[in-house]
């Protein structure tokens, strides 16, 4: 089979069917079905308090799900059986406040798992971190700490850790929330160039100009529901609930 | 002033005197070395009970380290000794200062190391465990470096209180360097020996409180 042929009958990269999640009485998660294609960007908005967080932590199940049932690649994600530990390595994930580890040089950060999770001897997982921040335009600053970063440049290091890895996803939880203004576009520009070689993307974020550049669908998620789904343009043009049309309404000439 | 000067700085029975105050300094730095990295693991140990999520181990945790906060060390100590006995658990001096130690000390470095587990943001470990490190390699290599870092002023200071707690083992017989100092004391008739073991226990201290203090400053800032 050529490539092409192949990557057609595979699996699609991330499956949700039926994802379920409450805190206490609170019904977070109300059955959630998403498929992320591989080399897809999906992109997802709702208000606050919609679950888009625990959505994405419930896929890598640093949240436990109460229902449904995740596969990546066709591996089972959710199950009994599933190694947990080696599924996530497969699934990069950013947070909005980076959680670099301060006590570990830029370098280091991105090398721990490379050595405690996958075994690589030191010097093949610093060769590999050190490409890894390169791709991320920060090699030379390996040997900071994060305190000598500026937040940007700590997203990009948390970016280069995951991406270390070599995951099949990554996944986004607003990763340019915390940034000031100035510093969102190098992060985001990283982000267009993962897009462009390939990496399949789940990114939770309100930049509307990235979603419009970037994005494969735009999902629409408000009170644990996908509410809308479609192409940045049906979305952003002709949203057709009314949710999502009083949501855009609040974030029109931003984007 | 003569008499204060020979009878607290007489320089000739501090000369007698040294030789068995270091025997007892040497047993004094002996006790701290097997009391303190036992009072350093028990107390890490405690606290990681202590932050566990399961709830009877959380509990206990909490009991124990409060219990033997609350007992006076001495009050311990000479439990152990002299109260054991009764329940024909006879122990050397040496084995009943190290047990009553290790519970007491354990339980004023659980009580630190629970406050530096709890100074180190969620997110960190979430972090860890996102990129598939197991629950112990993100504690190793994540969160313990950072808790630590966190209390250290407070972890030396412990041990400080540590080595100058280490002059009870001299009510159980145990010839550490308050004990040898005494016993000179009641052989001369004289507190120059005493005087030669507060300035051996000043001189072993004062380094360490500095450097905490500096520590202190630099982590303030
Ligand atoms: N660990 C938790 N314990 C209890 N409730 C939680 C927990 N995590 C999230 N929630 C609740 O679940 C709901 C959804 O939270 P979630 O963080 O997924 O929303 P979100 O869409 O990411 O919101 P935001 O845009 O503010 O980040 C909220 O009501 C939140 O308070
Ligand atoms: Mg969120």
């Amino acid at each position: 089979m050529t490539q092409a042929a192949q990557e057609a009958v595979a699996p699609p990269t991330l499956v949700v069917r039926g994802l379920r999640k409450s805190f206490g009485s609170e019904e977070v998660l109300q059955g959630i079905d998403l498929t992320v294609a591989r080399r897809e960007l999906v992109f997802v908005l709702g208000p606050s308090g919609s679950g888009k967080s625990t959505m994405l932590r419930c896929c890598n199940r640093l949240e436990e799900p109460d229902a449904g049932e995740i596969t990546l690649e066709g591996d089972p994600v959710t199950g009994p059986k599933v190694d947990v530990n080696q599924l996530r390595r497969r699934m990069g994930m950013v947070f909005q406040a980076f959680n670099l580890y301060p006590h570990l040089s830029a370098l280091s950060n991105v090398t721990l798992a490379l050595r405690k999770v996958r075994g690589l001897p030191r010097p093949e997982a610093e060769a590999m971190g050190l490409t890894a921040l390169d791709r991320v335009g920060l090699k030379a600053k390996a040997a900071s700490y994060p305190a000598h970063l500026s937040g940007g440049q700590q997203q990009r290091v948390a970016i280069a850790r995951a991406l270390a890895l070599e995951p099949s996803v990554m996944l986004f939880d607003e990763p340019t929330s915390a940034l000031d203004p100035e510093l969102v576009g190098d992060v985001l520009a990283v982000m267009q160039d993962m897009k462009a070689q390939g990496m399949t993307m789940l990114v939770v974020s309100h930049e509307m100009k990235f979603a419009r550049d970037a994005a494969d669908r735009v999902i629409f998620m408000d009170a644990g529901r996908i509410v809308e789904q479609g192409t940045p343009e049906q979305i952003f043009e002709t949203p057709h609930h009314e949710r999502t049309q009083t949501f855009l309404a609040r974030f029109s000439g931003r984007g | 002033m003569e008499a204060i000067l020979t009878q607290f700085f007489n320089v000739e029975i501090m000369v007698k005197a040294l030789p068995l105050v270091l025997q007892g300094l040497g047993i004094t730095l002996l006790i701290c070395v097997v009391v303190i990295p036992l009072g350093l693991v028990g107390g890490l140990l405690a606290a990681l009970a202590a932050v566990s999520r399961n709830r009877a181990v959380r509990w206990s945790a909490i009991a124990l380290v409060d219990l033997f906060r609350a007992v006076p060390p001495l009050v311990l100590l000479i439990f152990i000794y002299a109260g054991l006995p009764f329940a024909g658990l006879s122990l050397s001096p040496f084995a009943a200062v190290a047990i009553g130690f290790f519970l007491n000390n354990s339980a004023y470095f659980a009580e630190i190391f629970r406050a530096g587990l709890l100074s180190v943001h969620k997110g960190q470990a979430e972090a860890a465990r996102s990129t598939g490190l197991t629950q112990n390699q993100t504690l190793i290599h994540v969160v313990l470096p950072q808790a630590t870092r966190n209390v250290l002023p407070d972890l030396m200071s412990n041990v400080v209180e540590v080595i100058k707690l280490t002059s009870l083992a001299s009510v159980v017989s145990l010839g550490e360097m308050l004990h040898a100092a005494g016993l000179v004391r009641s052989l001369t008739y004289n507190a120059s020996p005493l005087v030669l073991a507060a300035g051996i226990y000043l001189a072993m201290l004062w380094p360490l409180v500095r450097l905490i203090s500096r520590f202190e400053r630099r982590i303030a800032s």
